[in-house]
């Protein structure tokens, strides 16, 4: 379990990264948190010729709340965007699905984007950044930096549309509408595992307390990040009504093509699926409700689901 | 000052040091070593046709890359059988490195020395071996029908098979008024401490001694391994242990071929070497245990009094037999736990498969008869309707009873008595401390919350303490310092403290003095090693004789020295006095200075200790006969048979029927080890092996593909429990001293392991009514179980709004 022998550059500025990165082109590989490169260095299924350790680049890091959205630099951890308060308040979900990445210490070396351009379909980030409809911003040397929109980065398991010499430079989280409800449930084997499955949802209500959107984001059972509008099953519906969550459910089933592992047998991933969208769903309703109620103490916000 | 110390819940003494990061183990060891690596067998099953090493030789930094081919005479030869036994018709065991055919993924091929790990493995990844594959035999059942045979030469997969009875099994079943046929199936797990093995040896040609440090659970044998395999005088082969992180019976297997490998390697390049197995490795090529199936038949009357038990089970030893059939042997012994059988008979068969070896993993054989026995209980008072408490209570073995003895041979050759215990008081502290009797009423109360819970109990019976004996030397230096040594070894017991309390108690000195070395051969050269629950009775009754030896050697010295009888001394807080004036006395290190009449002044002790010098007998020798110069004793401890200890578990789970997720709510454990030596370390032991039985219960398995691949080599996706999925442990004593041994201790070491899984699926089954046979059992598992018995629709069904997680519950996780 010793990595293959690679050359190591530390740049410390992003013109220098991406330099080095067109230099490099299949032969470089981006460094960032290291949680899910290094067991692969470690373990020979990854054996990159040169690592280009983006860590040295203050200008990636940084978190900034906007009015429409909050972006999220490379160089920020998971642990960093869990902790902020004005991300949790702007966004919730952030803080929700963050709370399940794995452990605190792999939150704490684990960064946003990295998990976003590994493109694992069981990264809860993933769904996070699909549900919330938003963007990854890519440089590369001697071109602008463009966005390229969740639904279109996503490819395959583990295959992003990132190209050779690409870098992730942030991540864009568009702020859902004030007043909706959000919520993510996910069931895995020990605290902090992959999930089995796991679901995002954002819900929000019309005046009369009916609901008037509802989306899932799901992980783990297919093989990008499923995005799946359950409006047609729950708009007009108190979103705690079961058939109608029933109904949400099963768009999501349907919708999914879960594959068998040691953990989970396909009819056991489509059973968790449609259990839990029925839950998030109805979590992210009791939210909605209490967040146009005001119940909710500012800094609780985010924190209770 | 006290120095009473046994029965004390001090700290550990090591703790501090191995928690900042000062522990010594393996690889904090050897810094310029060179290092080894592996080119492991791919294959379950295959013929090595050729290996090219051509690709490897040009890496920089490669020193040497061995084969079977260049392996001495001796070390070609097959590895040990380590204990032989007359059932084991056809014992297999493998070689340092495989000669012609590999028998399972991981069986090391080729060694590689380089000048660091990473090379090591470079150059292993350039070595071309080419192989033959040949059918692979996986799974105890295909093992059985013999369709393919692990090894050549072999007719079957038969390694052994055994039969013991106790009365006419087949006369009682025939008339017992009920009778039940069941099946069990135990997965495979393995030790997995959190140090894997490792060896580093050092060759020292002007003072021709090798040394060997390896993360093992005996020194002494494996320098007896050592010392056969090249030849060596005992005398001139060390082997210590250094700080172990953790053993849990993988690493009292012995020797593994790389303990012979790295001295080998050291002896031949004039070169310290070393080898730290990395995880994937530890999967891969150290033992495995668990993985058995059991077909039980059992008699018994309207009251469940059991008339007779017929237990037939399958057990999968792997590709080779080095460690013997203990394993079965165990679990054939242990299965009638607490329980009076009158009729039982016990046959099994230990098959070879093409998968890493099976030897003792912490419990060992006793977490599959348990399983077997309390299921099978369960079952009866299912079938009667009557209280699972009720059906035991009938069974119990009686207070008045011991020794009782059970009628078997145990793993020591030796008959199985039962020597001390008290079931029946033992439930009633199990019930009490669990709430069995108002259970009923809280479970209906859920139900009508749409929740489902349940309760389970399990009990057992452990021998402990097993033979022939350990040794100690306990030694009061003219500083105060008193240095202890025994030979087992520490993985991580706590025994630096355990001991040291023993020591302080008998010599009647400050804990703060006593240094305590274990595992090293240069300090006590006899000793067997830490497994079998047996350092405490082993170890712990040695050093007290030894300590009770100094005793009485100061108190001798010191009333020659005060003209008093010795008889009328005693050692108060290290100071040796006439009982009664207090006044007089003489400090236990000016003591040690009178023991030598050699008396060069070095010390204050020595100068302090010349006003006690009793003017020389000139009839005398300086050295009396029968004496001997120092204060020092040696003892060793060597017990008639083994010691029982026993137990209970009983635990509270809510299943969440659309998950199938099992959240241990409330788990309880009596124990009787006898005396505690250190309430706070026994009860780290049963914390410990709690983790490791809900480990057994719900998540660990070994799993091997149809060709032989071990598909969850890491922790990644072999489930060990996380502290997150182990459930607050309570724990109640009792305490019924062993009469075998002078300190009354019985093992404490497995026990918190071995009714894990039984327990937890007693209480599952509880809470579904769905009959649970098999272990481990994943959430997709019980939740398919639920549906196949109509308990678990496809959901979402039922009421979602209850179901919510609270955000802390979110991950789904045992809460």
């Amino acid at each position: 379990m010793k990595p293959p022998p690679f050359a190591y550059h530390a740049p410390t500025s992003v013109a220098a990264a991406l330099e080095l990165l067109a230099e490099l082109g299949d032969d470089g590989k981006v460094l960032a948190g290291g949680q899910s490169l290094i067991p692969l260095l470690n373990m020979r299924l990854a054996a990159p010729a040169h690592l280009v350790d983006i860590n040295r680049i203050d200008e990636l890091v940084g978190i900034e709340v906007g009015d429409d959205a909050v972006t999220v630099g490379a160089g920020v951890r998971h642990a960093a965007l869990e902790r902020d308060e004005a991300a949790a308040q702007a966004a919730p979900l952030l803080r929700q699905a963050l709370r399940l990445v794995a452990h605190p210490a792999i939150r704490n070396r684990g960064t946003v984007c990295g998990s976003i351009a590994h493109a694992d379909p069981a990264g809860e980030l993933t769904a996070v950044l699909a549900l919330l409809g938003g963007t990854v911003r890519v440089a590369r040397h001697g071109g602008d930096s463009h966005d390229i929109a969740a639904a279109d980065f996503f490819v395959a398991p583990l295959e992003s549309s990132l190209r050779p010499a690409d870098l992730v430079t942030s991540v864009r989280f568009p702020r859902p509408p004030i007043g909706a409800g959000s919520a993510f449930v996910e069931f895995a084997r020990r605290h902090g595992d992959y999930a089995l499955c796991g679901i995002g949802a954002t819900v929000a209500l019309a005046d009369d307390g009916s609901v008037a959107t509802a989306r899932v984001g799901a992980i783990s059972i297919h093989p990008t990040p499923l995005v799946v509008d359950c409006g047609a099953a729950l708009v007009g519906r108190p979103p705690d009504d079961e058939r109608a969550l029933t109904a949400a459910a099963e768009l999501v089933d349907e919708a999914s093509s879960p594959e068998p592992d040691l953990h989970a047998t396909v009819l056991y991933r489509r059973q968790l699926t449609r259990v839990l969208t029925a839950r998030a769903i109805a979590a992210a309703g009791a939210h909605a409700r209490r967040r146009r109620r005001g119940t909710t103490h500012p800094t609780q916000e985010g924190i209770d689901g | 000052m006290t120095t009473q110390m046994f029965g004390e819940a001090i700290v550990r003494r090591e703790d501090p040091r191995l928690l900042r990061g000062d522990g010594h183990y393996l690889d904090d060891l050897g810094h310029d070593a060179y290092a080894v690596a592996f080119a492991r067998s791919p294959h379950a099953h295959a013929r090595v046709t050729q290996i090219d090493v051509a690709d490897a030789l040009d890496v920089d930094g490669l020193i040497a890359i061995y084969t079977y081919d260049d392996l001495p005479a001796r070390l070609a030869e097959p590895l040990p059988l380590l204990i032989p036994h007359p059932a084991l018709t056809a014992p297999r065991t493998g070689h340092a490195l495989a000669p012609a055919v590999v028998h399972h993924v991981g069986e090391p091929v080729v060694m590689v020395v380089a000048s660091d790990r990473y090379i090591a493995e470079d150059v292993v990844d350039r070595i071309v071996v080419t192989y033959e594959p040949l059918p692979a035999v996986v799974g105890v059942e295909r093992a059985a029908s013999g369709q393919r045979v692990v090894h050549d030469g072999m007719d079957d997969n038969v390694a052994a098979h055994l039969l013991q009875e106790v009365g006419d099994v087949d006369a009682a079943l025939a008339t017992a008024p009920h009778r039940l046929d069941l099946r069990f199936e135990i997965e495979r797990s393995a030790s997995m401490p959190m140090e894997g093995r490792g060896v580093l040896a050092r060759w020292d040609p002007d003072d021709p001694r090798l040394r060997v440090y390896t993360s093992t659970q005996t020194t002494t044998s494996v320098r007896a391994a050592i010392a056969a395999a090249f030849d060596l005088a005992d005398v001139h082969v060390e082997v210590i242990a250094p700080d172990v992180g953790g053993g849990f019976g993988v690493k009292i297997m012995h020797p593994w071929p790389e303990e012979l490998l790295v001295p080998w390697a050291a002896m031949t390049l004039g070169h310290e070497v070393k080898w730290v197995e990395d995880r994937r490795e530890h999967f891969i090529s150290s033992s495995h245990e668990r993985g058995q199936i059991h077909d039980v038949t059992v008699g018994y009357d309207d009251d469940g009094r059991i008339l007779a038990l017929d237990v037939r089970f399958l057990h999968d030893n792997g590709a080779y037999t080095p460690y013997g059939i203990i394993v079965p042997i165990i679990t054939s012994t242990q299965l009638p736990g607490p329980y009076k059988l009158p009729n039982y008979r016990v046959e099994f068969t230990s098959l070879y498969t093409n998968t890493v070896i099976v030897t003792p993993y912490r419990g060992a054989g006793r977490p599959q008869a348990v399983f077997a026995m309390e299921r099978t209980i369960d079952a009866i008072a299912r079938d009667l309707g009557a209280d699972r408490t009720q059906v035991r209570a009938a069974n119990f073995v009686q207070p008045d009873e011991f020794p009782y003895d059970v009628g078997l041979v145990f793993q020591d050759g030796r008959p199985t008595i039962y020597d001390s215990g008290d079931f029946q008081a033992s439930l009633r502290k199990l019930t009490a401390l669990i709430g069995w009797g108002a259970f009923a009423q809280q479970k209906e109360q859920a139900q009508a919350d749409g929740r489902m819970l349940g309760i389970g109990l399990a009990c057992y019976v452990e021998g402990t303490g097993v033979g022939p004996y350990e040794g100690a030397h306990v030694h009061v230096e003219t500083s105060g310092r008193v240095m202890v040594s025994t030979g087992l070894t520490t993985q991580g017991q706590g025994h630096e403290t355990a001991f040291a309390q023993i020591v302080a108690t008998e010599l009647g000195v400050p804990i703060e003095d006593v240094a305590v070395t274990t595992g090293d051969t240069r300090r006590f050269g006899y000793a067997v090693g830490t497994f079998a629950s047996r350092a405490a009775v082993m170890s712990g009754n040695a050093i007290a004789l030894a300590a009770r030896a100094v005793n009485a050697k100061a108190r001798t010295v010191a009333a020659r020295a005060l003209e008093a009888n010795p008889d009328d001394m005693e050692i108060i807080d290290g100071v040796v006095r006439v009982k009664g004036s207090p006044a007089e006395g003489i400090p236990l290190n000016q003591v040690a200075v009178l023991s030598n009449p050699l008396r060069y002044s070095f010390s204050e002790a020595a100068q302090a200790a010349t006003q006690f010098a009793v003017p020389a007998d000139d009839d005398q020798p300086p050295v009396r006969d029968g004496e001997e110069p120092g204060l020092e004793g040696r003892a060793y401890y060597s017990p008639p048979r083994s010691t029982f200890a026993n137990g209970m578990h009983a635990a509270v789970v809510e299943v969440d029927p659309q998950s199938g997720n099992v959240a241990v709510l409330d788990y309880a454990v009596v124990h009787d080890c006898g005396n505690l030596v250190n309430p706070r370390i026994v009860e780290g032991q049963i914390h410990g092996g709690v983790a490791q039985g809900i480990g057994g219960a719900l998540y660990e398995r070994m799993a091997y593909d149809e060709h032989g691949q071990l598909l969850n080599a890491s922790f990644m996706d072999f489930l060990m429990p996380y502290a997150s999925e182990v459930p607050t442990v309570r724990i109640d004593h009792l305490e019924t001293p062993s009469p075998l041994n002078p300190l009354g201790v019985k093992g404490a070491g497995e026990a918190g392991v071995i009714p894990g899984a039984a327990t937890i699926a007693a209480a599952i089954e509880d809470a579904t009514g769905v009959p649970i046979s098999r272990m481990p059992l994943s959430p997709d598992e019980l939740f398919r179980l639920l549906r196949s018995n109509g308990t678990a629709p496809l959901a979402p069904l039922g009421a979602l709004g209850t179901s919510i997680p609270e955000p802390d519950d979110q991950h789904g996780g045992n809460a």
